[in-house]
């Protein structure tokens, strides 16, 4: 079923792979689910040995393989719940894989910053919490920290970095984590739909620097149910079902049999 | 790379992982070795010490006494132990006021530091999930990052402790600064220990449930509100076959004791602290090697698990 066998534009010979997935499976595990929550149901289900009491399994990666080369833009197309972002943190090696294995070359990195931030906390200390998260030390914190406040616009308004975050308004607060997440530099960058919010204005800015960040780093990946953003940035396009790869190809090609398939 | 070898061919014609080793790709989430993540956590120092003071900052964030509650938390808490096992209850061993009071209050923050420690390790990786699976880090910067925070706030107590202390009649001499030397032994015991907490919490959450109880046990056996030794020795109605000097000789080796007991030999005048024995010191340092070097390793075995689950 998974074509893996077109390449993405280039030559086949001379292409250097940035990362390699190999028959990759990965489960989750949840506490918790499955039966009724009283305390009542959960004894009688450890006397009477039922499974359930103790965990569910997720398969949400089913035996993916694919070869990304460096320079590639890549898109991953699929709808809700099928795999995509777990894909992306099986790949940053962030979640362990049940069966298979993920090749890197050098450390991928998720752009994605929000699980350091602390909404107690002001503005100013995230942005320096934040890129420490991510592995900056404070001297390029230090020489980044303008450039960090006036992207994300929150001084526009006032002196806002000073207060906590907790304050701030659910676009302010996305601002500010986009442009603390974007202030590092990547080898392999994985960029989660989520990220790019705020008002009109905002997102074109942060459309232009994913843009600048692809032409820095050496391969990106990107998760969207956008296909017109998909169409302008990527070149290759991985379309994921229920964990699955149903397709690998060139953009235009795998885009139309996704749209056929979910038809738009 | 020649163009015309079969060096490059598509993935198809070659096992991927062959193409992985050939292009010196490593895998993916694989763990370090032991020196190479001492290295990455100590390359993620500034990291670790900003989340731990960024933890204590937000935690009182929301009160209108803001940071000034890091002191009066301490204050209150060693205020409520008075009352109850000072006035109300006896049990103090023959201990007046003056040295009681001090006695207690020391042995109250010191345990709270390694209790504390302990609870925060549980939690320390399913409590920051997001954290560990949104960012690429050294995970046992978690743990450790926590058990300084509570070193901050055991600092915070100290001046609490220092200032009962004065009013208490035990004045400043060179002993009181063996509280840096027992401090700091017992923030490594409490740092092996949150790290080995740490990866049984991250497996079993329902840890946290059940720590508080054996938390306190282990508060109780180990002479916090009491005199250890006193209180075993005093009780005449032992079964024959325990041997009551040699039963106390045992709970005051236990390291909650050990730290309490080397905290008061150090700040506090009187026959308690004279009678702290040398040993003590040796327990420490034990304690602190075998249980620090211990927890890390431990957990650093699971490093390339944390975050399933």
């Amino acid at each position: 079923m998974a074509e893996q066998d077109i390449p993405a534009g280039g030559a086949d010979e001379a292409r250097i792979p940035t990362v390699i997935a190999d028959d990759l499976h990965i489960v989750y595990r949840v506490h918790g689910g499955g039966g009724r929550g009283t305390a009542t149901a959960a004894l009688r289900r450890m006397v009477r040995r039922e499974r359930g009491y103790k965990m569910r399994e997720v398969h949400a990666v089913r035996g993916v393989s694919f070869v990304a080369y460096r320079g590639e833009a890549i898109g991953l197309i699929g709808s809700n719940g099928s795999g995509k972002s777990t894909l992306l943190r099986a790949i940053a090696g962030l979640l362990p894989p049940e069966r298979g294995r993920v090749y890197t070359d050098g450390q991928p990195s998720l752009l994605g910053v929000n699980a350091a931030l602390m909404n107690d906390l002001t503005g100013e200390r995230n942005v320096i919490l934040g890129g420490l998260a991510m592995g900056m030390t404070r001297d390029e914190i230090k020489h980044r920290y303008q450039d960090i406040v006036d992207f994300s616009g929150i001084n526009d308004k006032g002196d806002f970095i000073s207060l906590p975050m907790r304050t701030y308004s659910s676009g302010m607060q996305a601002r500010l984590r986009f442009s603390i997440a974007v202030a590092k530099e990547h080898d392999v960058l994985m960029i989660d739909e989520a990220l790019a919010t705020g008002d009109k204005k905002f997102q074109r800015r942060s459309e232009a620097k994913v843009r600048e960040l692809r032409a820095e780093a050496g391969t990106v990946f990107l998760v969207s149910h956008n296909n017109k953003s998909i169409r302008d940035t990527c070149d290759r396009v991985l379309w994921l079902e229920k964990g699955e790869l149903i397709m690998d190809g060139p953009t235009d090609q795998v885009l139309k049999a996704y749209e056929e398939e979910t038809g738009k | 790379m020649s163009e015309t070898t079969h060096d490059s061919a598509p993935p198809r014609d070659v096992p991927l992982a062959e193409l992985a080793a050939r292009h010196g790709l490593s895998v993916s989430g694989a763990r370090p070795s032991l020196p190479g993540y001492v290295r990455q956590l100590w390359g993620r120092r500034q990291f670790i010490v900003a989340f731990s003071q960024a933890k204590l900052a937000a935690q009182y964030s929301q009160a209108k006494l803001g940071q000034i509650w890091q002191v009066l938390t301490p204050l209150l808490n060693a205020f409520v132990y008075f009352l109850i096992f000072g006035l109300l209850l006896g049990g103090r061993g023959g201990m007046e006021n003056d040295e009681y009071i001090p006695f207690l209050v020391i042995g109250v923050f010191v345990f709270t530091f390694t209790q504390n420690s302990v609870m925060s390790g549980v939690k320390s990786i399913s409590g920051n999930l997001g954290l560990v699976r949104a960012l690429h880090f050294p995970r046992a910067s978690l743990p450790i990052s926590l058990s300084l925070q509570q070193l901050q706030q055991l600092l915070f107590s100290m001046v609490i402790v220092l200032v009962i202390a004065l009013g208490f009649g035990h004045y400043p001499s060179w002993l009181w600064l063996l509280v840096l030397p027992a401090l700091a032994l017992q923030l490594v015991f409490n740092t092996g220990l949150a790290l080995f907490f740490a990866r049984l919490g991250s497996a079993t959450p329902d840890l946290a449930q059940l720590m508080p109880f054996v938390l306190r046990t282990w508060m109780y056996a180990s002479g916090v509100i009491f005199p250890l030794r006193h209180m075993v020795e005093e009780k005449d109605d032992w079964p024959s076959w325990v041997d009551p000097s040699l039963l106390a000789d045992i709970l005051a080796a236990n390291p909650a004791a050990v730290y309490m007991d080397l905290v008061r030999y150090a700040l506090m005048d009187g026959t308690f602290a004279e009678s702290v024995p040398m040993i003590t010191w040796l327990y420490a340092l034990g304690w602190a090697l075998v249980v620090g070097v211990g927890g890390f390793v431990y957990f650093w075995k699971a490093e390339e698990r944390y975050g399933r689950g």
